[in-house]
């Protein structure tokens, strides 16, 4: 007795490593399913008994504060056990090797693991190594699938659709695992896709992925549904990429003058933290267009969504019914 | 495959429960029905329409997905996760007397699940389950208020609700 909403009942991998693995038909899943999980933050008891017993260790070697969060909170609000590491104090720190880490986490019996790490590929090394259900939450400059499923989850929540929704994604490309995560969504969606960003931060090969790519900020937002700002990331810059904070922000700053270019009706996206006066004007980050903080409350849905979903078995094997 | 419950005696059915929740609890004053997903909530929904009809009052009616609370989620090594869909209760059900609707009651496992769900949304003061069918073979020690109708059956059988909002006719069926 089952109703089918979405196409699949499951996804088709134990991990989640990135948005290339997953098909549309995976991603409506997980949209239709964060559905249902964000109803529950808003009852008295937020908590549902969902994952009880289940073990999930969180490793961020890399700093970290709303996906962290936004884990930690999901896996409790599904009742996992959880257990965190930072790579800061731990035996990474002291020399261990990763796969020796992984070896010694693996030991423990955990149920899934959440990783975040400054390298790209390094979950996919770790599921080749680990029993347990892989969630990337950020590789390097590879991906980053969770707030590409919630960036999506937030669009159709406010736009009730993807195909067709015209999205410009603004910013330092180069450097943004969002940006190729939700590139990859987006575009296999049916999404029309602008990326926008100055020459020396757009990475070659870009327009191979499907979408526009342009240096110029106007032409990218002009009747826009969706603006989509990226964090210039100065930790990840090693030489001068612009020659001005200043600059920066004349040419690739959202201010409302250049919201005005977009749908009367857009939305403005953050994956945060943002750098206000940088990539964005304090007044359109706060303003009514402004769904940042949405993004934040449903990102606990979507990965309570994907945590539920990865603590099934795939497919092939067929749950029995009540 | 016989059919055991015709379109025009589930109807009455239901208006002879409304009749029976009406004497039980000496009018609608702090009722509210909940259906459970996924048949149990368009069920609720009809019976919420006779009590107003019998009465005038708009009873509160919600919707409860109980998959978050299954005792068999997590027992599964493989096997797709079962498919969530949402809860509406869009009321406090703090005080009141809430009515579990279900279509077919048969091992009780999901009616344990939904008082569970039911006792993170508030303290009712008190729950009354509603059942179209009962076909027997309980694995808990829960019982129905009230009965649309008892039906004997053996485990190698189904029951078969179908209703007219999902199904597109109003029957029940016994399959063997």
């Amino acid at each position: 007795m089952t109703d089918k909403t979405s196409a699949v009942t499951a996804l088709r991998s134990r991990h989640l490593l990135g948005i290339a693995g997953m098909e549309p038909d995976e991603i409506e899943l997980v949209l239709d399913t964060a559905l249902a999980m964000k109803e529950v933050a808003t009852r008295p008891i937020k908590k549902v008994p969902t994952l009880r017993g289940r073990t999930i260790i969180n490793l961020f070697f890399e700093s970290s504060t709303r996906t962290r969060m936004s884990f930690e909170l999901a896996e409790k609000r599904l009742s996992a056990d959880t257990l965190g590491m930072t790579s800061a104090g731990s035996s990474l720190a002291k020399g261990e090797t990763l796969s020796d880490t992984a070896r010694t986490l693996e030991a423990m019996a955990p149920d899934m693991i959440v990783m975040r790490h400054a390298s790209s590929g390094v979950p996919h090394q770790l599921a080749r190594i680990c029993k347990a259900s892989i969630i990337n939450a950020g590789d390097g400059m590879h991906e980053h699938p969770t707030q590409a499923l919630l960036d999506a989850f937030t669009m159709r929540e406010h736009k009730g659709h993807l195909k067709g929704l015209r999205v410009a994604i603004v910013g330092d490309l180069a450097h943004s695992r969002v940006l190729r995560s939700n590139v990859r969504l987006l575009t296999k969606m049916g999404a029309d896709v602008t990326a926008c960003g100055p020459a020396t931060l757009v990475p070659p090969g870009l327009d191979a992925l499907g979408v526009r790519v342009t240096t110029s900020m106007d032409a990218a937002v002009e009747g826009a549904d969706v603006v989509m700002m990226l964090r210039v990331q100065h930790e990840r810059m090693q030489g001068l990429y612009f020659p001005s904070v200043r600059e920066y922000f004349t040419l690739y700053g959202l201010t409302p003058a250049r919201l005005r270019r977009a749908a009367p009706d857009a939305i403005v996206m953050h994956p945060g933290p943002m750098n206000r006066g940088v990539e964005i004007d304090s007044e359109v980050a706060d303003g009514p267009w402004s769904v940042i903080l949405d993004q934040v409350a449903n990102g606990v849905a979507v990965r309570m969504a994907v945590l539920y979903l990865l603590a099934g078995g795939d497919e092939r094997a067929d749950a029995s019914a009540t | 495959m016989p059919v055991v419950m015709d379109a025009d005696r589930m109807s009455r059915t239901l208006t002879r429960i409304a009749h029976e929740i009406l004497e039980r609890n000496r009018g609608v004053g702090d009722l509210a029905l909940i259906g459970i997903r996924a048949r149990g909530v368009p069920l609720a929904a009809r019976i919420a329409r006779e009590l107003k009809s019998l009465t005038d009052v708009d009873v509160p009616t919600g919707a409860l997905d109980i998959t978050l609370y299954r005792d068999d989620l997590m027992r599964h090594a493989v096997g797709p996760q079962p498919v969530i869909r949402r809860t509406e209760i869009n009321f406090s059900i703090d005080d009141r007397v809430i009515l579990l609707v279900d279509d077919v009651l048969y091992t009780g496992r999901t009616i344990r699940a939904a008082l569970d769900a039911l006792i993170d949304f508030g303290r009712p003061r008190a729950i009354q389950l509603v059942a179209l069918v009962d076909r027997g073979h309980r694995e808990l020690p829960i019982r129905a208020d009230y009965v649309g109708r008892n039906i004997p059956t053996s485990q190698q059988e189904t029951v078969q609700v179908r209703l007219l909002e999902i199904d597109g006719r109003d029957e029940v069926e016994l399959e063997r």
